[in-house]
């Protein structure tokens, strides 16, 4: 009987589905100059399992049961994880034992430090658990100069070198470059800003009224005032903002930013300003520059290369921005005279980017969501 | 330092800090700050006989007879607790053999059921295949490769490994193989009869034996429209008192889906521990609107999360069911529901999938289901609703 009972037991196993949360642990480690810093979240009931942890037997884990094996838990875990900057291994030293709450349940918390020689890799080999159970795995998050690196060690990968080089400050540069490109690119409140005031650059008022523009060097001339003035200004706050002199509410700066946009746009369609354009892209390009530094901020700079990696950002933006306007300014141009520019684009787009501010005035400054 | 893109960097950072950093480390007050409940008591007997034969094992690893018995503890702890630890307690015991392709039957057996536990089929029936190489006729293997064919909608398979049953065994053992069989596939009428004829012929089965059998009754009279009855065989099973991870599924979607969500709550309350269980009790609080759904909702929002750093995928079908009934998100879910259909075809997948295509309006997505729910003749109204609702919608 006991075989059959068994076997029906396994059957009625196969239909269903076993998704309750495996054995994971969860590893930190930052690494800084000539310094390992690790965080390791190990769940009570592995350790349990493993080496024993509820002494009295009644199925309850105390704080005094747990602390009572610290050094057992230490040498149990630590003996299990080595840790090399480039060829030298490095000696691990636990700092401090706490505890964590994850979904599934109490973890340990072991902290740990090492002096390890700068280099340029990092080496983990990773065995905790693998004997008793080959499903657990190490989900390991792995800093080091600003660069963040995630893994998952397991018993075929128990063993992984991470490249902690710095890129060279040619990279770097450019690879902010790239960052600022994208930025002005996906920013479509700053493009929106950029594009009202230069719309009525290819015209100039004359008697209170809009006349095409006779010749292309007006216009270029009026263009490049509005983007440097726009430049210039958000340049400076950007610099500010990102070696943290000044810091102003996101919530102000983004409502700012929308009320930017739709004074731009109105002043398209009933003139206040029309002569001194760049005055006002300065004035809110200050603003602009804000709103870049918080994109920066969530990039994270680099405290060693802060100057290049912000002029790289800088040039990103300028170059996304004099992409544009090379796209712009000649259609502009040929199409300044047309009925489809003057009715379609200038007033129909002015009224557009009008509400599209609107909204978003409203929605950053109630902290509401309209679009979503 | 080098620039990460902005939106990879965002969400691995979201998931991370749901994964990994699920609070800030603390030290508890004091000593007898209560950190984590055990499932099983390290004192009581079943596990101190456990943790004798673990040591005994540690001693003499190469022990097949010893490594079957801690391997098949742990499973079936795994089946009661529902936690896939013990899957690998049970993978460390028989890791001796784990490249031996002579192994003993029992043993290339068992470690084909860790695999279709972990729901990789094929390398279990390969397992299998080779252990009735070894052992024809073995018993074990033949019930539970027709269990993973029948899972994955080969009928005909499973059916001709129940008749080799027929060979050697007593009549309960092949019959209750044949009459689930019969059940999937448009014969569940005489199915329930078989079935109800056997546990009362047999009434000194086992309570795991009977717990089988009642739990696919009661799934026939859910089918067969008799709810009270299910709700009979269901009490039946439960009054058994075996902790089983199947049947409190079954009977959790059971009671939701008769609106009794109270019940649901009550059963499942201190399941949380197992995602498939905290799944019905989440949509059993859902459907009651008591302030317990919106934590055990993130609590699985981040079982989910770390599931995904993990690179897992055994959860899609609760998944599925969390993207569409909490998140509200019926692409994810049907996305979610179409992978596990291409891993596995048993009725709950498809209802998962039809859940999911009316909800997005695809019947398209739906198509390989309802060919299935054709070809099977497999005979359920809800499911037969689900397929009409879909057929009003454009292919």
């Amino acid at each position: 009987m006991i075989r059959l009972i068994l076997a029906l037991l396994l059957m009625a196993f196969c239909a269903a589905a076993h998704a309750h949360k495996p054995s994971d642990s969860y590893l930190a480690v930052k690494a800084e100059s000539g310094r390992i810093e690790g965080q390791w979240d190990i769940a009570l009931r592995d350790l349990e399992y493993a080496i024993g942890l509820d002494a009295d037997g009644n199925g309850e884990i105390t704080w005094g049961e747990l602390s009572a094996r610290h050094q057992e838990v230490a040498s149990y875990a630590l003996a299990r994880l080595q840790i090399a900057a480039g060829d030298a291994a490095c000696t691990l030293q636990v700092t401090d034992h706490l505890v964590d709450q994850h979904s599934d349940g109490a973890y340990a918390v072991i902290r740990f430090g090492a002096e390890c020689p700068a280099a340029g890799s990092l080496k983990i080999r990773y065995g905790l658990f693998f004997e008793l159970d080959p499903t657990h795995r190490g989900l390991a998050r792995i800093e080091a100069v600003g660069v963040t690196q995630t893994a998952v060690f397991g018993p075929e990968r128990a063993e992984q070198t991470f490249n902690l080089a710095t890129p060279s400050p040619a990279q770097q540069i450019l690879d902010y470059v790239r960052e600022g490109v994208w930025h002005i690119w996906i920013g479509f409140d700053h493009v929106l800003f950029l594009l009202s005031l230069l719309l009525p650059a290819v015209w100039q008022r004359v008697a209170g009224r809009w006349m095409p523009a006779q010749r292309f060097a007006p216009a270029f001339w009026e263009v490049f005032r509005v983007v440097t003035a726009f430049t210039v200004a958000h340049s400076i706050t950007l610099s500010l903002a990102a070696v943290e002199l000044v810091a102003l509410p996101s919530r102000l700066v983004e409502s700012v930013i929308a009320a930017s946009v739709l004074l731009a746009a109105l002043n398209n369609l009933f003139p206040l300003v029309s002569g001194r354009r760049w005055a006002m892209a300065f004035a809110f390009g200050l603003i602009h520059g804000f709103g870049f530094a918080s994109v920066l901020t969530d990039l994270g700079l680099p405290r060693d290369a802060l100057v290049s990696s912000l002029f790289g950002f800088n040039v990103g933006v300028e170059l996304g921005q004099l992409a544009m306007v090379a796209v712009f300014l000649p259609l502009a141009f040929a199409l300044r005279a047309t009925w489809f520019y003057t009715r379609v684009v200038f007033a129909g787009g002015s009224m557009a980017v009008a509400v599209l501010a609107t909204l978003w005035l409203l929605e950053r400054a109630f902290v509401i969501s309209i679009f979503s | 330092m080098r620039v990460i893109p902005l939106l990879p960097l965002l969400t691995v950072a979201a998931l991370l800090s749901s994964g990994l950093a699920s609070g800030e480390p603390y030290r508890p007050k004091g000593p007898a700050v209560v950190l984590e409940r055990l499932p099983i008591k390290a004192g009581d007997a079943r596990s101190r006989a456990l943790a004798a034969d673990r040591a005994r094992l540690a001693a003499a690893p190469r022990d097949p007879a010893l490594a079957m018995k801690v391997a098949r503890a742990y499973y079936e702890l795994a089946g009661a607790e529902g936690d896939p630890r013990y899957i690998g307690y049970a993978e460390a015991a028989l890791a001796p053999w784990v490249a031996d392709a002579d192994a003993p039957a029992d043993i290339l057996y068992m470690r084909g059921k860790l695999l279709q536990w972990r729901h990789e089929y094929a390398p279990a029936l390969e397992l299998f295949g080779r252990a009735l190489q070894r052992e024809p006729g073995h018993y074990d293997t033949l019930s539970g490769r027709s269990a993973v064919l029948t899972v994955l909608a080969d009928y005909a398979g499973a059916r001709r490994d129940c008749e080799q049953l027929r060979v050697r065994e007593a009549e309960l053992y092949w019959a209750s193989c044949l009459a689930y069989i019969d059940g999937q596939t448009g014969q569940a009428a005489a199915a329930e009869r078989r079935l109800a004829d056997l546990l009362a012929r047999h009434p000194d089965t086992g309570p795991a034996g009977q717990l089988w059998l009642l739990t696919r009754l009661a799934d026939l009279a859910t089918r067969l429209g008799r709810p009270a009855d299910a709700d009979g065989y269901y009490r039946r099973a439960l009054a058994l008192g075996v902790d089983n991870q199947l049947l409190l599924a079954n009977y959790g979607d059971f009671l939701i889906d008769q609106g009794r969500a109270a019940e649901a709550v009550a059963l499942l309350r201190d399941w949380t521990r197992a995602d498939v269980l905290l799944l019905r009790l989440t949509l059993a609080e859902q459907a009651l609107r008591v302030p317990e759904f919106k934590a055990h909702a993130q609590t699985l929002r981040e079982r989910f999360a770390a599931a995904a750093l993990r690179g897992d995928t055994l959860h899609r079908q609760e998944e599925s069911r969390f993207q569409l009934r909490i998140e509200r998100n019926a692409a994810r879910a049907l996305e979610l529901a179409v992978a596990n259909w291409a891993i596995q075809r048993e009725p709950y997948d498809a209802r998962i999938l039809l859940e999911a295509a009316v909800a997005a309006g695809r019947r398209d997505a739906a198509q390989p289901v309802l060919d299935w729910l054709a070809q099977s003749r497999h005979e359920d109204p809800q499911l037969t609703a689900l397929a009409n609702s879909l057929a009003g919608v454009k292919p």
